[in-house]
């Protein structure tokens, strides 16, 4: 029993390991710029956790991780890769967006929930193209969501530079590709006085939801399974394309809504840099390496969104105070996911190692389940 | 009307081979069963060797070897991950992507610092065939790495189609287990994949800095090896269908520049959008049949215990 | 009594002298943390500010001028964090050098009454929204956009041009324009291109912009950004000619490149630290242009191959621009 137990424990140390392994490569180069390494990590945990600001921030960041990774655990649970999360950040934000300019004159209320749906709606629908084109089309999804990400892209340039650029903009001369500020009746509360958000309270209510969805229906079985075992989900009726579309279309429905509350939460306006990465800030794909790091569960996500965020913003307080180049800390940030990544099959080994102990007569030859995982 | 054609065909061409070389390296792989999305992050990685060998020794062979040995390495650290240690392929891909674009502005920052150009390799006109009117201007007379892209297509198909090394890669990523029980070692055949995989990224990144653009910057390919990775996907596993994507891809993109320099009035957003669209389109229209990707991609292999 | 006030008195004036000297021995030098939106080696726009902190630095001296600085903020809500932790970290001036970061600044400033911040390319500093400790600067890129013009004019022998611009907003929708104008004030049966490759740092796109430019006839090619790299190169490899914004650019093709737009951020940047240091912390807009040195024609002779700029433009360029 207690062997068991201290498995148990050195199995979750295992990414913990990982992720001191991948830092210390990160001292070495950051020692290797002449800088002292233990002040550089003093300042990531200080920009992480050393103040409330910190925490605010962290948790700010955190949010649309969550989101994203909450769309990832149902399309990846049903065997789908949705890389696409950047397009429907941008479709769930720009929608959202336009609903708060075009409705100014509705209940504060109704208006924030009204635009957040559109949102959902529309990240959904951008989801959704590529589900109807590998439906009907059999176009592959990986890159249909790649090419739709560049899609949103130009189209929000095309917008925001345009039909709904920022009248004092145009009146200044300045031709800023941004909105104007959205009124601040559909500012998201804030729950304490920094930039936290009651967005990150949606996002957490949502993580539940998931949760329910994918144990607690029907629906949300079907998809587990056809993630598990598409054969046998194939013989025992279930349709299996309609699913892995559906999973898909809910995917982009939980990212666009993290899309649409970014706009209404952090930034109140919408604007660009030509790429879509300054308003998302990448995080359509740090959602995906969240899901993962979370296990796919989504209550597993939400921590793990959680350490993801802190290791971001951690990462640019380090930079502030030891003045490193940001392209270090992206650097370290890869090498964080490749030997976090790495680390699962450490893991995964160790699990197996402790269901063989646990059952002695447990006959290995037998599965032919591919794991849980 | 003849200057336009052959100037929306080069441009194409040009813009074309960064693509040819990621996406065959990628296709290799993801037949053997491995996928890779870091490409963009390898392509950066032996772009930035070359720039830096070329602007130090000046050779321009060497450079491009350099860049092949870093995509090598880099190839063998992928294959290390998705592999042995058997990782989650999708997002390893992207850890990749993240620390390749990290590590060459880093490189670019502390050891080159200011933008700079190199002489790299300059159009080479192929004797004879470049005298054939219009197809000689647009197809003989680029420079070698564009005629390596190229060439490397059928040298691709008859690799994968003709030879046992061929069988064997489509087999491990089709049937491991058959292929396991048959004596072919899965391991050392997606190793060597990956490894090529990451030099053919690397030939790409170099392809840039020092054949078309001659030039290194931070973030230099802005996104290309995730086309690249796309294009894959496109061309259903098959070389010669992955050069159409890209030779589509391309002219299109070459298509609607042509279009903004003639002053043509659709706003530029819009015409930047349609290599995307049309690539999605004709693929929409290409499938008559479903297309089944090699069956063990993304699923690393495990012998029944 | 009278003695002992003396001696007081003297003490004290002793005592205050040798104050005031410690005093002024050690003056805290004066700090800017620096945000910027790409790299300080992007050979566009953050490198010209880069470059004008350096000058000031070197101006002011190293113990009486700091400044960090932050690349790649282009994700704006990092940005923000940074910009609210350097200001609470007691630096006197922040600049957050990009449009994009205007609004962050105005739910940052109110905060920090005891710091500056400055932003651009803008003319607002949001004294309608009541704040105080904001500077902008403008560079009339149009301006400098209308001299290249000018000299585009005088030098192309096809009469046709090509610009290859990022997206159509800002700066470089105002250069594009100003660039334009002074070329038609030369000729007005100019033909001048345009394409927008939709990114600022497309290399590869924006080098075959350029050899699109060139096949159709154009001889003379400008742009802004950092994607423009892509651009020269193709202007050397082809022999058509360069005028480049923001840095001097010639070193990338010393006989293509004919003359850049050099933004001197350090004419706004010098009033600015003396106006901090009097206490006044915001609310004034610099604007840059020809007239006041902000913008500075670099005139690359080796590309103009044995003429003087003399020999091309006699007299005075006046910048006509119609709105």
């Amino acid at each position: 029993m207690k062997y068991r137990n201290i498995r148990e424990i050195s199995m979750s140390l295992i990414p913990i390991a990982a992720f001191l392994l991948a830092l210390f490569i990160g001292t070495i180069m950051i020692a290797f710029l002449g800088v002292n390494p233990l002040i550089a990590y003093q300042a990531l945990l200080k920009g992480a956790f050393g103040s409330t600001n910190a925490i605010a921030d962290t948790v700010v960041k955190a949010t649309p991780l969550l989101f994203v990774g909450l769309g990832i655990c149902i399309a990846f649970r049903a065997g789908v890769l949705n890389i696409g999360g950047e397009g429907q950040l941008v479709a769930g934000a720009l929608s959202a967006t336009i609903v708060c300019l075009n409705f100014p004159d509705l209940p504060g209320w109704i208006l924030i929930i009204f635009a957040l749906f559109v949102g959902l709606l529309c990240g959904a629908m951008w989801a959704g193209i590529a589900g109807f084109l590998k439906a009907y089309f059999k176009v592959n999804e990986i890159l249909s969501t790649i090419m739709l990400n560049y899609i949103a892209a130009y189209g929000m340039n095309y917008l925001l530079r345009g039909p709904i650029m920022d009248p004092l903009q145009i009146e200044l001369g300045s031709f800023i590709p941004q909105t104007t500020r959205l009124t601040h009746l559909v500012d998201l509360p804030r729950l304490i006085p920094t930039r936290l958000h009651f967005g990150t309270i949606v996002a957490v209510v949502f993580a539940i939801l998931v949760y329910i969805f994918l144990w607690r229906t029907t629906i949300g079985f079907r998809i587990r399974m056809i993630g598990q075992n598409i054969q046998a989900s194939r013989a025992s009726g279930i349709n299996v394309q309609k699913y892995m579309i559906l999973a898909f279309v809910l995917s982009g429905a939980l990212v666009g809504l993290g899309g649409a509350i970014e706009v209404l939460g952090v930034h109140h306006r919408l604007f660009t840099d030509g790429s879509v990465s300054g308003f998302t800030g990448s995080a359509g794909f740090n959602g995906i390496v969240a899901a993962l790091f979370g296990q796919l569960h989504p209550i597993g996500t939400i921590p793990a969104s959680l350490l993801l965020g802190a290791l971001l913003t951690g990462a640019n307080k380090m930079q502030r105070v030891v003045q490193i180049p940001s392209a270090l800390i992206g650097a370290l940030n890869g090498l964080i996911v490749l030997f976090v990544v790495g680390s699962e099959y450490l893991r995964r080994s160790q699990t197996r190692r402790m269901e063989r102990t646990a059952d002695p007569k447990y006959n290995s030859k037998n599965k032919n389940k591919k794991e849980s995982q | 009307m003849e200057a336009i054609i052959i100037g929306i065909a080069k441009s194409a061409i040009r813009l074309a081979t960064p693509y040819l070389y990621a996406s065959i390296g990628e296709t290799i792989g993801q037949l053997s069963g491995v996928l890779n999305l870091g490409v963009d992050g390898v392509m950066l990685m032996g772009a930035f060797s070359a720039f830096y060998t070329v602007l130090k020794t000046g050779n321009l062979w060497l450079g491009l070897l350099v860049a092949i040995v870093v995509g090598a390495i880099f190839g063998l650290l992928i294959a290390f991950i998705n592999v042995t240690l058997k990782a989650e392929q999708g997002i390893s891909g992207i850890g990749v992507y993240i620390f390749g674009l990290g590590l060459s502005s880093l490189l670019f920052s502390t050891m080159v610092g200011t933008v700079q150009a190199v002489s790299g390799f300059s159009p080479l006109s192929i004797p004879l065939l470049s005298n054939i009117p219009i197809v000689g201007e647009i197809f003989f007379h680029q420079n070698i790495l564009v005629y390596g892209a190229f060439a490397l297509i059928p040298l691709a198909w008859f690799i994968l189609n003709k030879t046992p090394l061929g069988l064997s890669i489509r087999a491990v990523g089709q049937h491991p287990e058959a292929a396991d029980s048959l004596g072919v070692n899965i391991v050392r055949i997606r190793y060597f994949t990956v490894v090529l995989g990451g030099m053919l990224s690397g030939i790409a990144g170099a392809s840039l800095s020092i054949a078309l653009l001659n030039v290194f910057q931070q973030n230099l390919t802005n996104g290309m090896g995730f086309i690249a990775v796309a294009l894959v996907y496109f061309g259903a596993w098959r070389p010669t269908t992955v050069l159409t994507g890209a030779l589509l891809f391309s002219t299109v993109n070459a298509i609607q520049i042509w279009v903004q320099v003639h002053g043509i009035n659709i706003p530029s957003d819009f015409t930047l959008m349609l290599p995307y669209i049309v690539t999605i389109v004709v693929l929409a229209a290409m499938a008559k049949r479903r297309i089944h990707p090699p069956a063990a991609l993304n699923k690393p292999f495990e012998r029944g215990e | 009594m009278m003695k002992m006030k003396k001696i007081i008195v003297i003490l004290t004036l002793i005592s205050i002298f040798v104050l005031s000297f410690g005093f002024g021995a050690s003056a805290e030098p004066f700090r800017v943390a620096f945000i910027m939106p790409s790299a300080i080696n992007d050979f566009a726009w953050s490198q010209s500010m880069y470059e004008a902190l350096l000058t000031i630095q070197k101006e002011m001296g190293k113990e009486n001028f700091e400044f960090v600085y932050s690349e790649n903020m282009f994700v704006v809500s990092d940005a923000a964090a940074a910009i609210r932790d350097y200001a609470s970290e007691g630096y006197d001036l922040v600049i957050a050098h990009g449009s994009q970061y205007g609004a962050s600044l105005t739910d940052i400033a109110p905060d920090f009454p005891d710091t500056s911040f400055a932003w651009g390319s803008t003319a607002n500093v949001f004294t309608d929204l009541g704040i105080t400790n904001i500077f902008a600067y403008e560079p009339l890129s149009e301006q400098g956009g209308y001299v290249n013009g000018v000299l585009a004019a005088k030098l192309s022998e096809s009469n046709i041009y090509g610009v290859i611009g990022p997206i159509e907003t800002g700066d470089a929708k105002r250069y594009t324009e100003g660039f334009k104008a002074g070329i038609k004030s030369v000729k007005p049966d100019a033909k001048i291109n345009v394409t927008w490759i939709g990114s600022y740092s497309d290399v590869a796109l924006a080098s075959e912009a350029a050899q699109a430019h060139i096949d159709a006839g154009a001889d003379v090619l400008t742009g802004t950004s950092q994607m423009t790299v892509g651009a020269i190169g193709v202007a050397k490899q082809r022999g058509a000619l360069w005028f480049g914004y923001d840095v001097d650019q010639s070193a990338l093709a010393p006989q293509n490149v004919v003359a850049s737009v050099d933004v001197i951020w350090a004419i706004t940047l010098r009033p600015m630290i003396e106006m901090i240091k009097k206490g006044e912390r915001g609310g004034k807009i610099f604007t840059l242009n020809l007239a006041n040195g902000g913008l500075k024609i670099v005139v690359n002779d080796e590309a103009l191959v044995g003429k003087t700029i003399e020999d091309i433009v006699k007299g005075n360029i006046e910048v006509k621009i119609e709105e």
